[in-house]
């Protein structure tokens, strides 16, 4: 980005008034100078940080809502063919969580994390706030109250990450048939696609003319470690 | 003259009172009508319940999901030059601009900047997807209330559009055009003059639509007033693009964006009315067909000579971070939340589309209405299913 002043006084403001709206609950702030701002609360200030975006940051227009699985997948990108079985994936995913999640922006301490995004159409700054969904009971509060759209959005995670919305008052899926098993954004879910036939096209590098194609491939499968 | 005796008035109290229990007990769970999920009203699978008493919708509850093909799940097994052929299908009738807002994420991610030709291409094509895409609805709006020759017009003009990005991406539906750094291929020989030629013809069919769609007295007396959106439920529900224009709220990303494309670069006007009815929809979205032409004309005129390309690694791979850029697109706003962990794909991508948001507001905007006007709401609403679905 040309031009990206390296303090950003009005990105600075909302950190500035989240902060002194919520305390304690503002747990970590990220911004990026010139393009967005990062905030992440708890889960009791969840709900009132969007009231305080929306009423005191002006920011009414909701963008959506959706959520992170920080688990690094156990099936990698299904590029070396192999079929894990449930228990080898359950070890991995085990491993994995024991060693400690990699959490993007403003950290994390739980696998799950939720996302959001509001905007305001007047200022034209946006926010990004994150919250970590804890991993004993997989529960958030709903945001209905603040923003009516955010019935949808909540309801796709549910069924697609199995994050319970308290006070959501319909939990039904959206785009899952009533009866499906599992949460298919999960890490840990397979993309039986994959399992049945393994990509071709994970490495799309063709050899440019006049270039010997070995080398290419040799540094792929060199770096996919 | 004529007094009623006492009888005669307990006999009219007791008429009155046996009809009220008649419709009391009448009363049943009213009647449910499924709409789709084929309908040629539906405009792909989507399939509306709607709970009716009577000829009025007492709920109406949007299902979908019958062409949710899981491309958030798919993103995170692919690398991030192949998510582009993903995302090509996500609006299918405007397919390049779906790829733009996840090509300036990656763009962003790894700090490469296009050269200024290619960004101002990418505004054309850009502009030429959203006339391609809103054309079919202006014709289609028509055959919703029964009009049928707008549409045989939409078609034949639209044609000329997707020649048009057909030669210069190689494909009419599905152009998987955009490079991380940069475009494919510069313009072929005599596109620009090719183009100035359609820029004429779309103005034309959009004055075509003006005199047989808007001056219709039948087309006002089906729209006016008819699905209200006050601009406030609008930025709850996220409404985006022009059904948020049509409520009056002025805003647009191609011009309230911090976007690397042309827009800022040339004049143009942002449309907006204070209705939010179906006309106003309608209305809103006739103007930006036209505004969009005079756009490519004056990025026609100052188009930059120069390469095409940004120098990037042949091996992409963007480095660890999380990036959300979206912008304008003919449907609404279209945006990407992409996470990475520096691998050759994406950790996570959040499709943003516009439809989604755009569609979740049917529930609150249909109760109440009459049957017939179910459907010139849900058209005016403008959704593409795919959009939806993801």
């Amino acid at each position: 980005m040309v031009g990206t002043p390296e303090v950003d006084h009005a990105r600075q403001h909302l950190i500035d008034v989240l902060r002194a709206e919520l305390g304690a609950g503002l747990i970590d702030t990220y911004l990026k100078p010139g393009l967005d701002v990062w905030a992440r609360v708890s889960p009791d200030a969840w709900c009132r940080a969007a009231e305080v975006c929306r009423d005191k940051l002006h920011m009414r227009y909701f963008c959506f809502l959706s959520a992170v699985d920080w688990l690094p997948s156990p099936f990698g990108k299904s590029e070396d063919g192999v079929s894990r079985t449930g228990d080898e994936v359950r070890a991995l995913t085990a491993a994995n969580l024991a060693e400690g999640l990699d959490h993007g922006y403003c950290g994390g301490d739980t696998r799950f994390q939720l996302i959001a995004r509001l905007h305001s159409v007047t200022t034209h700054l946006g926010i990004h706030l994150k919250m970590d969904v804890s991993d004993s009971d997989l529960t958030a509060p709903s945001w209905i109250r603040a923003f009516a759209g955010a019935n949808w959005h909540e309801r796709e995670v549910h069924e697609m990450f199995g994050i319970v919305f308290t006070g959501h008052p319909n939990m039904a899926n959206l785009y899952l048939p009533g009866d499906f098993v599992g949460h298919p954004l999960r890490k840990d879910f397979p993309l039986l696609a994959r399992e049945v036939k393994p990509w071709p096209g994970l490495v799309d590098v063709e050899p440019m003319p006049g270039e010997p194609a070995g080398e290419e491939d040799g540094e792929v499968s060199g770096e996919e470690a | 003259m004529n007094t009623l005796t006492e009888r005669q008035k307990l006999a009219y109290i007791a008429g009155q009172a046996a009809e009220a229990r008649i419709n009391v007990e009448l009363e049943t769970e009213g009647m449910t009508l499924n709409i789709g999920p084929q309908h040629p009203a539906t405009h792909g699978t989507l399939r509306v319940v709607a709970k009716l008493d009577g000829e009025q919708v007492v709920s109406a509850n949007p299902v979908m999901g019958y062409m949710h093909r899981g491309y958030e799940k798919l993103t995170e097994v692919r690398t991030y030059p192949q998510v582009t052929t993903l995302v090509n299908r996500i609006d299918w009738l405007g397919s390049f601009a779906n790829e733009v807002p996840f090509i300036l994420a990656a763009e962003q991610l790894m700090e490469v900047e296009a050269p200024p030709r290619a960004q101002w291409i990418r505004t054309i094509l850009f502009e030429l997807s959203r006339i391609a895409n809103v054309a079919l609805f202006l014709g289609d709006m028509g055959v919703q209330l029964g009009a049928i020759t707008p549409v045989f017009y939409a078609f034949r003009d639209r044609e000329y559009v997707l020649n048009l990005i057909e030669s210069a991406t190689g494909g009419r539906f599905h152009p998987n055009f955009d490079r991380i750094g940069g475009i494919k291929d510069d313009l072929p020989k005599g596109w620009i003059e090719e183009t100035r030629g359609v820029m004429v013809k779309v103005r034309r069919f959009c004055d075509e639509l003006e005199e047989l769609i808007l001056g219709n007295p039948i087309f006002a007396a089906r729209t006016r007033g008819v699905g209200v959106i006050p601009g406030e439920t609008a930025l709850h529900y996220g409404l985006s693009g022009a059904n948020l224009r049509a409520s009056g709220v002025d805003w647009d990303l191609r011009r309230d964006g911090a976007s690397p494309l042309a827009w800022n670069q040339v004049d143009w006007k942002v449309w907006t009315h204070p209705d939010g009815d179906s006309f106003a929809r309608y209305w809103v979205r006739l103007q930006e067909t036209r505004e969009a032409s005079y756009i490519v004309e004056k990025l026609l005129d100052g188009l930059p000579s120069g390469p095409i390309m940004a120098k990037v690694p042949r091996i992409i791979k963007v480095p660890q971070g999380e990036a959300w850029v979206s912008t304008e697109n003919p449907l609404g706003e279209m945006g990407y939340y992409v996470v990475s962990k520096g691998d050759l794909g994406p950790f996570r991508v959040k499709i943003r589309s516009a439809s989604f948001n755009n569609i979740s507001i049917v529930p609150w905007v249909l109760k109440g209405v009459y049957v017939p006007d179910i459907i010139t709401i849900l058209a005016s609403l403008y959704f593409i299913l795919g959009d939806i679905d993801r």
